[in-house]
């Protein structure tokens, strides 16, 4: 168990959004403030560690062929645990994500972690994993939201840095959305393959 | 006397060269665009021309900065991206603040262009993209400044503004626009818009003369005007038709997207039958938008969605290629053979 070697793939050399291409609905669709970002960003790394738990628990009692329903079921239970807490306690935040906590569930992310990664591993070793992949994915969704937030409305998790009349609201927009993670991967593909570890 | 004292320079064929080069083309058309500026800047006073200037030198200076800072070599002689400064100081309103005039140059060269590799290489035209990227900005979008007035170069607080003709029509108030603005000053482009699409006049001078030098083709600008004539006339709303269509074809960006944008070589169809498509796909888009969108004008988004078009059409309308003979009629000569 390396939790360096885990934390550097889970921000850097894996890094689900920007390497290995999941959880992109989610991304381009909440980013519009810094604070969704974290409230999307905190609610995944929560249901991804737990989720990854629970997996490698049940690993070997898992029949293979119903595995992925499996998952779900799981998933899907700590999901609506996630939900009905936001609810509970941060109404504004579920209000502005909306649909997209209980979308957790079909999350590419979570999914793909439990299937490559807490089906094959101990308890611990998928714990960290759930966190180090789950930090990735919200250190992705703060720069995200942190550049359409301040180019699209002039302000930076909701203090004020430039009046928002000034402010491109196409980057509020789905093709603000677009363009910076377009950008971010197209940034991340150079600096990987200029440190030579690009892979393909 | 020694071979080597004559002035002769050694090289292999070819050894006459067409002078059609990028710079030598986009040349024609900043010639071609000229009239329709003059235009603007006899309608609008002197800020025209500076945003026209303004808008070249920023595009030229993002195009050469992007190239440097990339270590490629550097395109800004090819004009192309003056062109496109042109265009987009063309499609915004005369009072746009300069500061939103240089991010849509900035957009344009590079998210547009130059991120996806440069001059030839991007799928959409970068100054109708930057005009919907412009958008974000809508009140300084739509501020429309009256024919004839001189809208001081700086703060545009005071000018007298008014609806464009397109907003006319599209609250079907036809009759008060005929009041308002008669077929001559349509024509002539003694109206309210944006900066380089007023005047019908100049832009078709200018498409002419593209034609003439062919730098273009007529194909889609034809295809483009004539579909939004048809359907304008087939469709018309109010009792009379020609009228109805003569406004819809002189008002708004239909000249200038029809010769100057719709015809962009890299983001239109290679093939004639190719670009008669995208031409009808174009028109039909633009009648739409005018007739059932939110939105009075449409010629920005109708290019726009077509650009996108451009690859599946290539892909489909593949124009017969040299000495090759159709599968149908090879056996047909070989029945006939026997």
């Amino acid at each position: 168990m390396n939790f360096g070697k885990q934390l550097k793939e889970g921000l850097l050399t894996q890094n689900p959004v920007l390497v290995q291409l999941l959880g992109m609905c989610s991304t381009l669709a909440i980013t519009t403030s810094i604070t969704n970002g974290i409230g999307m960003g905190v609610a995944v790394i929560v249901i991804l560690t737990l989720s990854n738990i629970f997996i490698s628990l049940l690993r070997k009692i898992i029949p293979n062929q119903v595995r992925i329903a499996a998952y779900i079921v799981v998933i899907a239970g700590f999901v609506t645990m996630v939900d009905l807490l936001l609810q509970a306690y941060f109404q504004d935040l579920a209000a502005s994500l909306g649909v997209f906590i209980p979308l957790i569930v079909v999350n590419c992310i979570i999914l793909g972690r439990a299937e490559s990664f807490a089906s094959k591993n101990g308890v611990l070793a998928s714990a960290v994993d759930g966190i180090c992949q789950g930090l990735g994915y919200t250190a992705v969704l703060l720069i995200v939201s942190a550049v359409r937030e301040l180019l699209g409305s002039g302000k930076l998790a909701g203090i004020t840095i430039f009046p928002a009349e000034y402010g491109a609201s196409m980057m509020i927009l789905p093709v603000g959305g677009f363009l910076v993670l377009g950008a971010l991967i197209a940034l991340m593909q150079w600096a990987l393959n200029k440190t030579g570890k690009g892979g393909k | 006397m020694d071979y080597r004292d004559l002035n002769l320079t050694g090289s292999s064929s070819p050894h006459i060269r067409s002078k059609d080069g990028t710079a030598h083309l986009m040349g024609e058309v900043m010639l071609a665009l000229l009239p329709a500026l003059a235009f603007g800047v006899f309608n609008f006073g002197l800020k025209a021309l500076v945003n026209a200037a303004v808008s070249v030198v920023a595009c030229c200076a993002f195009e050469w900065l992007y190239r440097k800072a990339m270590k490629k070599n550097n395109t800004v002689g090819d004009l192309s991206a003056a062109v496109t400064g042109m265009l987009i100081a063309f499609v915004c309103p005369v009072t746009i603040p300069y500061w939103i005039l240089v991010i849509g140059d900035f957009f344009a060269i590079v998210v547009v262009k130059q991120l996806f590799g440069g001059i030839g290489k991007n799928f959409l035209n970068p100054a109708l993209a930057a005009r919907a990227f412009m958008l974000s900005w809508a009140g300084a979008m739509t501020t429309w400044a009256v024919p004839r007035t001189s809208v001081p170069l700086w703060g545009a607080a005071d000018v007298a503004t008014g609806a464009t003709p397109m907003y006319m029509l599209h609250e079907n108030n036809l009759a008060g626009l005929m009041e308002q603005y008669s077929l001559k000053d349509m024509f002539i482009g003694l109206i309210g818009g944006s900066m380089g699409e007023v005047s019908a006049l100049c832009l078709i001078l200018g498409g002419l003369f593209l034609l003439y030098r062919k730098v273009i083709t007529w194909c889609i600008p034809v295809s483009y005007i004539g579909t939004v004539a048809v359907l304008t006339f087939l469709f018309p709303r109010g009792n009379d038709p020609v009228t109805w269509m003569l406004y819809n074809l002189l008002g708004g960006g239909l000249m200038l997207g029809a010769f100057f944008m719709a015809t962009d070589y890299v983001t239109s169809p290679v093939s004639k039958r190719g670009q008669a498509i995208f031409g009808v796909g174009c028109g039909l888009i633009t009648v739409f938008i005018r007739y059932f969108g939110s939105y009075s004008e449409g010629v920005c988004y109708a290019i726009l969605l077509m650009n996108l078009t451009v690859w599946l059409i290539d892909r489909n309308i593949k124009p017969a290629r040299f000495g090759v003979v159709k599968a149908g009629k090879s056996k047909e000569k070989e029945a006939a053979a026997k």
